[in-house]
């Protein structure tokens, strides 16, 4: 669970790192030649299934322990409890259902589009590539979409705030010294991650 | 003060409980919670009706006997004391206040608010202790101990084994529990001999026994009536997961 998390993390700072070149180049080539390099590397290719497995893993395991916890309390209590300490700790399952949403969504729209639709190419003086930068775009001119995705993205945020840190605890890798620098670090890492995904639509749709 | 309370009432495991409401009238802001659950018995015994069931044993803080959750937080509103030392003033003149027995499957209910714990001692029974044959005792300065394994050991030894871990985790995770009477070996030279299969055996009790999972609320830290830290659930989890590790094929 906590290692899944922890590798899914990491993805995220790669798909960050590449969404984030359509702001620093409006032509989209930027964009377009990473995507493309992405798309053929074969080691990335072969990453994707690992990527694909750490999902379903992740999401398995998640929901089975759920359901185990609320099982583990038959009665509930009249008057409901909120001592938690990691506020967002409550709500990982809710949180994780709708990112699991927003990813089936997120899979229809850009990756079975690319992998399987046709992309028009569009030519640089670097070569010619499909303009997957384009297809981005054109989804988020559409508000709907893009207030969809912004949420998705916050709860996604809100997910991560709890899981970094819960991540290292589940692992026993804890230290008086190093533990509040995991903590601050994961919100911080959070807040950076969300601001992030969440600038690329909000740009596109006021300035593109 | 006057007071309402809403109480639940189970006249046993097998059979279905309800809230019931209750007035007590004239509790002093002296009174300890119990004391007060003490004259609202007193009145029912007189009344020729069914006192409610609660545990208690020591009544100053050091048994682990008492529980109750109350208004939503095991042992009551105030922070790292138990039910029994906890004093009516914390409450306002006309509050109700909600009283429920520990919920969790491991816990059933054997009347009104006492809970059966039992499954704390099988937990124990599966590894929560030390191996030593009888003889003579040993000098007390033969082991080696850095004062501060010494002080992690007797933090984790606090634990008075009440179940309030458990009572406030939304998953009903008995970790903070389990991971405090591993811990309190797995520091120690004495406890370290078996600490692999210590570790290995409780956690699978503590499985086995229906206890949810530890999704790292720390809820339990908060409510703790000994304030036990979730640092010895990380000990834990560091241990198990080495031994798991490292141990050999049967
Ligand atoms: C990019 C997407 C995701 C990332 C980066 C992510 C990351 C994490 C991390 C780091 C944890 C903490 C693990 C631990 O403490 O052991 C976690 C927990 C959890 N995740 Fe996700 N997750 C993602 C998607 C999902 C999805 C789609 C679900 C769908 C059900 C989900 C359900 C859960 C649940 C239920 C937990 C609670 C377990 C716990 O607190 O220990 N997650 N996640
Ligand atoms: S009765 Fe002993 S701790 Fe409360």
């Amino acid at each position: 669970m906590s290692l899944a998390g922890l590798f899914l993390t990491s993805f995220l700072v790669v798909h960050l790192g590449i969404n984030l070149l359509i702001l620093f180049d409006k032509s989209l080539e930027l964009f377009n030649q990473a995507a493309h390099f992405m798309a053929t590397n074969p080691l990335i290719q072969l990453f994707q299934y690992v990527l694909f497995f750490g999902f379903i893993l992740h999401i398995i395991l998640g929901v089975v322990l759920q359901i185990q916890n609320w099982t583990a309390r038959p009665v509930r209590y009249q008057k409901k409890g909120s001592s938690e300490q990691s506020y967002f700790s409550k709500f990982m399952i809710h949180t994780g259902a709708i990112v699991f949403i927003f990813l089936i969504i997120h899979f229809a729209n850009f990756f079975v589009k690319a992998k399987f639709g046709h992309i028009d190419p569009i030519t640089y003086d670097s070569g010619t590539y499909e303009n997957l930068g384009q297809l981005v775009v054109e989804l988020f001119r559409d508000g709907a979409y893009v207030i969809f995705y912004v949420i998705a993205i916050l709860l996604l945020g809100f997910h991560l705030d709890h899981g970094f840190q819960s991540a290292f605890q589940s692992l026993g890798l804890t230290h008086s010294r190093y533990t509040p620098i995991i903590k601050g670090f994961g919100t911080v890492f959070s807040i950076l991650i969300t601001l992030g995904f969440i600038a690329i639509p909000l740009v596109i749709y006021f300035s593109f | 003060m006057d007071l309402t309370l809403k109480i639940w009432r189970q006249a046993s495991a097998g059979e279905k409980g309800k809230f019931v409401d209750y007035q007590v009238q004239n509790i002093s802001t002296d009174a300890s919670f119990l004391e007060m659950l003490d004259v609202l018995n007193e009145r029912l015994v007189r009344e020729g009706e069914d006192p409610v069931a609660f545990d208690h044993d020591c009544r100053e803080g050091i048994c682990g006997a008492c529980s109750l959750y109350i208004n939503g937080r095991p042992h009551g509103p105030d922070k790292g004391i138990t039910t029994c030392q906890m004093h009516m003033r914390r409450f306002k003149d006309g509050e109700t206040i909600v009283i429920e027995p520990w919920r969790a499957k491991p816990f059933p209910v054997i009347k009104d608010l006492m809970v059966d714990r039992t499954a704390f001692d099988e937990i124990i029974q599966a590894g929560g202790y030390v191996s030593i044959n009888t003889g003579g005792v040993p000098d007390a300065n033969a082991i080696p101990i850095p004062k501060r394994d010494a002080d992690t050991a007797m933090d984790a030894a606090a634990c008075i084994g009440c179940g309030a871990c458990v009572a406030a985790c939304k998953n009903a995770s008995a970790m903070l529990f389990v991971s405090a009477k591993v811990s309190q070996f797995a520091v120690l030279p004495q406890g370290k001999i078996e600490a692999r299969e210590r570790v290995q055996n409780m956690v699978a009790k503590m499985d086995e026994l229906g206890f949810g999972n530890c999704t790292n609320t720390y809820a339990c830290e908060a409510e703790c009536p000994k304030e036990i830290s979730v640092s010895h659930i990380a000990r834990m989890n560091r241990e198990y997961l080495s031994a798991k590790l490292v141990s050999q094929k049967e």
